[in-house]
């Protein structure tokens, strides 16, 4: 009897782990989206229609961007599909090392040592959008908030603790400032915005800020953590006196305020596509057109503003592959760019555009 | 080895051993596929581990920008939101088992009993996102409250104590426990329904109450297979990753503030891979590693308890 019944027992385990198995598999699949120009015959005039699939993945900072050109482009180019399954800048590169996708999306440069590791040899950057950082809060119905780069980093490391300390007060004479205590979000993933907004700190407030910048950071305990920008973004929305950094998209479509900062001019900028646009105007890409826009030159620059790549093999080995992705890149590039304002993202100045154009030419089709 | 031989009517013999082999296979494919993920895991976190040495289970600091890692806060967040897990689910998941297959009126045990099973198939993406957007702000004044009422109090007041944070070790392990209970639930009303209907009538016919019954007919009785199923319950506490990432509030820390935020191992892993490269990448793997380890001790000293139980059970 009683053998019988532990005897049975693994198979009702067997079962109930399926069926777990099976519940976490419907839950876990993640389908990405792609929408389908079906009036596309009009574009048919083209002598050589281009096939294929590219698969792609890395950086979901511009993700909805890219998703947004990859929707245009089926409009153009029916015939091809193109997969970015986002994942992380880091995931991006390892996949990208490991010759798994065709391109990558990357809003952090290739480490010096890892370069050799890439499968495909040489590779090149091409930079395709910006977008600002905000520093979105919700204190109730003080708008306008101004915010420099040492005070931001003494609350973002619970140095500052209340809204009307004296440093905030001092930024903001006009504003009645309430004594509600701050609570400070970030993100809980590792993330490429959290190293924009962190190597921002270092490089504007050298001394004040003291926690090592990176993708995850040693943030005090007493911080909130949040998945995904917009999961900051929902924790600054439902809790009164909260303060994080939030893409500026995320920020707009989740209806938050967020604060003008002091850039390098001692202006107090307000996160918008044209101060992000205009902090690239004041920098000089590197030959490889890697570049650093964070706390750039110019009245208008907007300081937290981040750049992001798409990394492509400069030796290609596929014909027809190679063909799409230089097309594709040069559609994102041309066509693309005017979508971007309209979802939060800012455009590269022309002269950053026509060098990530003529990067594409370094692209050896084999 | 399967071919079988013809010269005798060997038909049951042949049908004997290609079942045999058939389950031997399936067998060894599970033990095969256990050892081919522990070594190609292990080979792929060997980078950490050479790079921290045993560091890697005694340092609690995990800080991957500066190259330090530490899988200590991560050991004590699992263990932790684990415990509390059980601490809740355990006792909710008897007593619902024990009300369907004691209490209830016959009619309305079938529906209950759907019920329970279908929560153990939601999604857990689903009960993290429950304890993210609903309980955790609800829970974050209530915390406050307890936190102001035991101050001082020794232990309770530590356990308790401040900052409080909706997203904690707490809210994980509240949320670990619903996903838990309905498991437990499950299989611990199938142990108490093969209690014989004899022991119980006997004991009521001696004049037992329904709790006294219960208490000297039903739990003998299923003791090892409600160890079991407890043992169960935690191994899917303790491997649970969405849901325990999105409520645990991600700070690598060891406190006994039950109220702060905490961070586990598998949680960590789903933060923290996409953006993680080099040696990040390793130790996460590595994290798995330790995982792996953990659960298997656990499942082992699991085993040896229900052993212990049947023979003494069986001895009597």
């Amino acid at each position: 009897m009683k053998r019988s019944r532990s005897r049975s027992q693994p198979v009702l385990l067997t079962t109930l782990l399926l069926a777990v198995l099976l519940a976490a598999c419907v839950g876990g699949d993640e389908s990405s989206s792609s929408s389908g120009g079906t009036e596309a015959s009009t574009v048919t005039t083209r002598a050589t229609r281009l096939s294929g699939t590219l698969n792609a993945s890395g950086a979901t900072f511009p993700q909805a961007f890219y998703e947004e050109v990859i929707a245009g482009y089926k409009e153009a180019e029916p015939e091809v599909t193109i997969n970015y399954s986002g994942g992380g800048s880091g995931k991006g590169r390892q996949e990208m090392q490991d010759m798994v996708v065709d391109f990558a999306g990357s809003d952090g440069l290739v480490k010096p040592e890892d370069v050799a590791k890439f499968k495909g040899g040489e590779f090149l950057y091409v930079p395709t959008i910006t977008a600002p950082i905000t520093v979105s809060y919700n204190l109730g119905d003080v708008e306008d908030l101004k915010l420099d780069a040492p005070t931001t980093a003494k609350i973002f490391q619970r140095e500052i603790k209340q809204w009307d300390d004296a440093a905030v007060k001092a930024l903001n004479p006009g504003l009645k400032l309430p004594a509600t205590p701050i609570t400070v979000v970030r993100r809980a993933d590792g993330s490429g915005t959290t190293e924009n907004f962190t190597r921002y700190l270092a490089a504007a407030a050298p001394g004040v800020w003291k926690l090592a910048p990176g993708s995850t950071v040693e943030w005090p305990a007493d911080t909130q953590g949040g998945n995904g920008n917009t999961g900051v973004a929902q924790a600054v929305k439902s809790a009164a006196g909260a303060i994080g950094y939030v893409d500026l998209s995320d920020a707009q479509a989740g209806g938050l305020k967020f604060a003008a900062l002091k850039n390098k001019a001692g202006k107090f900028v307000k996160a918008t596509v044209g101060g992000a646009t205009a902090a690239l105007e004041g920098v000089t890409p590197n030959a490889d057109l890697s570049y650093n826009p964070l706390d750039a030159a110019g009245e208008k620059a907007y300081p937290i503003t981040a750049p992001t790549w798409i990394l492509v093999y400069k030796n290609q080995t596929d014909r027809a592959k190679a063909d799409t992705i230089r097309s594709f890149l040069t559609y994102l590039l041309e066509d693309g760019q005017k979508v971007a304002p309209e979802i939060g993202y800012a455009p590269l100045p022309a002269s950053f555009r026509d060098k990530a154009l003529a990067q594409l030419d370094n692209i050896v089709l084999p | 080895m399967t071919t079988a031989s013809s010269f005798r009517p060997a038909k049951p013999a042949r049908a004997d051993r290609a079942f045999r082999a058939v389950t031997l296979v399936s067998g060894l494919t599970v033990l095969v596929v256990l050892v081919l993920i522990v070594v190609s895991t292990t080979r792929e976190a060997m980078p950490a581990f050479r790079e921290e040495g045993l560091g890697f289970l005694t340092s609690d600091r995990w800080a991957p920008n500066v190259d330090a890692f530490g899988a200590l806060p991560f050991i004590y967040g699992t263990l932790t939101i684990s415990a509390i897990a059980l601490l809740i689910a355990v006792p909710v998941s008897i007593g619902i088992a024990l009300f369907l297959s004691e209490v209830a009126p016959r009619w309305l045990r079938r529906p209950v009993s759907y019920a329970v099973d279908l929560l153990a198939a939601v999604p857990s993406v689903v009960f993290g996102l429950w304890g993210l957007l609903v309980l955790a702000p609800a829970l974050t004044g209530v915390y406050g409250s307890i936190s102001r009422a035991t101050d001082g109090v020794p232990v309770v007041g530590t356990l308790f104590g401040p900052p409080v944070n909706g997203k904690s070790y707490f809210t994980a392990g509240i949320v670990l426990a619903m996903m838990i209970s309905p498991i437990i639930t499950s299989l611990v009303r199938e142990v108490f329904d093969t209690v014989p209907r004899a022991q119980k009538e006997a004991a009521l016919a001696l004049g037992a109450t329904r709790w006294e019954m219960i208490r000297q007919a039903v739990f003998p009785h299923s003791r090892a297979g409600m160890v079991g199923a407890v043992m169960l319950g935690l191994g899917r506490a303790m491997g649970e990753t969405i849901a325990a990432a999105l409520v645990i509030g991600s700070s690598p820390q060891i406190t006994a503030r039950l109220f702060g935020a905490g961070d586990a191992m598998a949680a960590v892993i789903a933060n923290q891979f996409g953006e993680a490269g080099g040696t990040h990448r390793s130790a996460l793997i590595g994290l798995g590693v330790v995982l792996f380890g953990v659960t298997v001790l656990v499942n082992v000293a699991a085993q040896t308890v229900v052993r212990r139980l049947s023979a003494v059970e069986s001895g009597r």
